[in-house]
């Protein structure tokens, strides 16, 4: 850390710490929120600018310690981006899936075309 | 060309990314960053994907702009409601229409409303264009409907159709 400027271990500090806090804020959110749909959304702080917040720190340490352009840590941002979606969609739906089979009537019915079957309760 | 480079936006994206993770730009990196970047473009091929053509650019650049300004707002709110006593009072799901079923336009989608916190991609359906989402903070449904619509989905339609 000694032959890092000032100004880098200022930026680099508020970066980690505001990074790890809107991590921690999810996670606490999860262990908080009422119901599964709700809890569902607090990770996704660490996923965005928490996941952001720590990479560009990252970035900066190793570029003002190695004296290059360190820029392979952005590929993580792009990389969760593109495949928290995926996660997501698969845990919200089979929740949904869940509760509509138990007849859960808080959640919202699925759309029923002419060609479908009428659901069966308790399937 | 077209048989011969199927994906030719994913094979140069594939050579950057291995120079990226190389950390290094020699000769022989990008010959073997450009193979790698063929091979996995003809694989993709049999996914018989929807091409990726950027037709305007700047919008691109605007919806970049307003996803970031979006996403740093809900971090804010979201973590405020993580902390306050109360936590979320009025989570709920809503149904939002889409006017697309390309399948490039519903990915981003996805993406920008699931890198949102407090919006979750629950279900889309086909045949409907019925997008049934999870909002943590559901206070005004037109209000999202319309964020949803016209600020991702219109821009998106712009840019790719």
């Amino acid at each position: 850390m000694s032959d890092l400027p000032l100004w880098g271990s200022i930026a680099f500090a508020i970066l980690v710490i505001g990074g790890a806090t809107l991590t921690l804020l999810g996670c606490i959110g999860m262990l908080r929120f009422p119901s599964f749909y709700a809890r569902i959304h607090a990770p996704t702080l660490g996923t965005s600018f928490g996941m952001v917040g720590i990479v560009l720190a990252s970035a900066l340490y190793f570029t003002l310690i190695q004296g290059r352009p360190v820029l392979h840590e952005i590929l993580l941002v792009v990389f969760i981006i593109v495949t928290t979606p995926v996660t997501l969609m698969l845990l919200s739906r089979a929740a949904l899936h869940r509760d509509r089979s138990e007849g859960d009537e808080t959640v919202p019915l699925p759309n029923l075309h002419p060609k479908d079957p009428p659901p069966t309760p308790g399937e | 060309m077209r048989r011969i480079f199927p994906h030719p936006v994913l094979m140069f994206g594939l050579a950057l990314l291995w120079l990226i993770l190389q950390q290094q730009i020699s000769a022989g990196q990008i010959v073997l960053g450009l193979l790698i970047g063929f091979g996995a473009s003809f694989i993709t091929a049999r996914l018989e994907l929807d091409g990726l053509i950027v037709r305007r650019p700047w919008v691109l650049l605007t919806l970049i702009v307003v996803v970031i300004i979006d996403i740093a707002r809900s971090n804010a709110a979201v973590a405020w409601l993580a902390m306050s006593p109360r936590g979320p009072q009025s989570a709920g799901f809503m149904h939002v229409p889409l006017t697309t079923r390309n399948r490039t336009i519903l990915a981003f989608l996805a993406m920008i409303i699931t890198a949102t916190p407090g919006t979750v991609w629950v279900e889309f359906d086909e045949e409907t264009g019925d997008l049934l989402v999870h909002v943590l903070d559901l206070i005004d449904v037109d209000e999202w409907v319309d964020i949803i619509t016209n600020r991702y989905e219109r821009r998106l339609i712009e840019i790719f159709e």
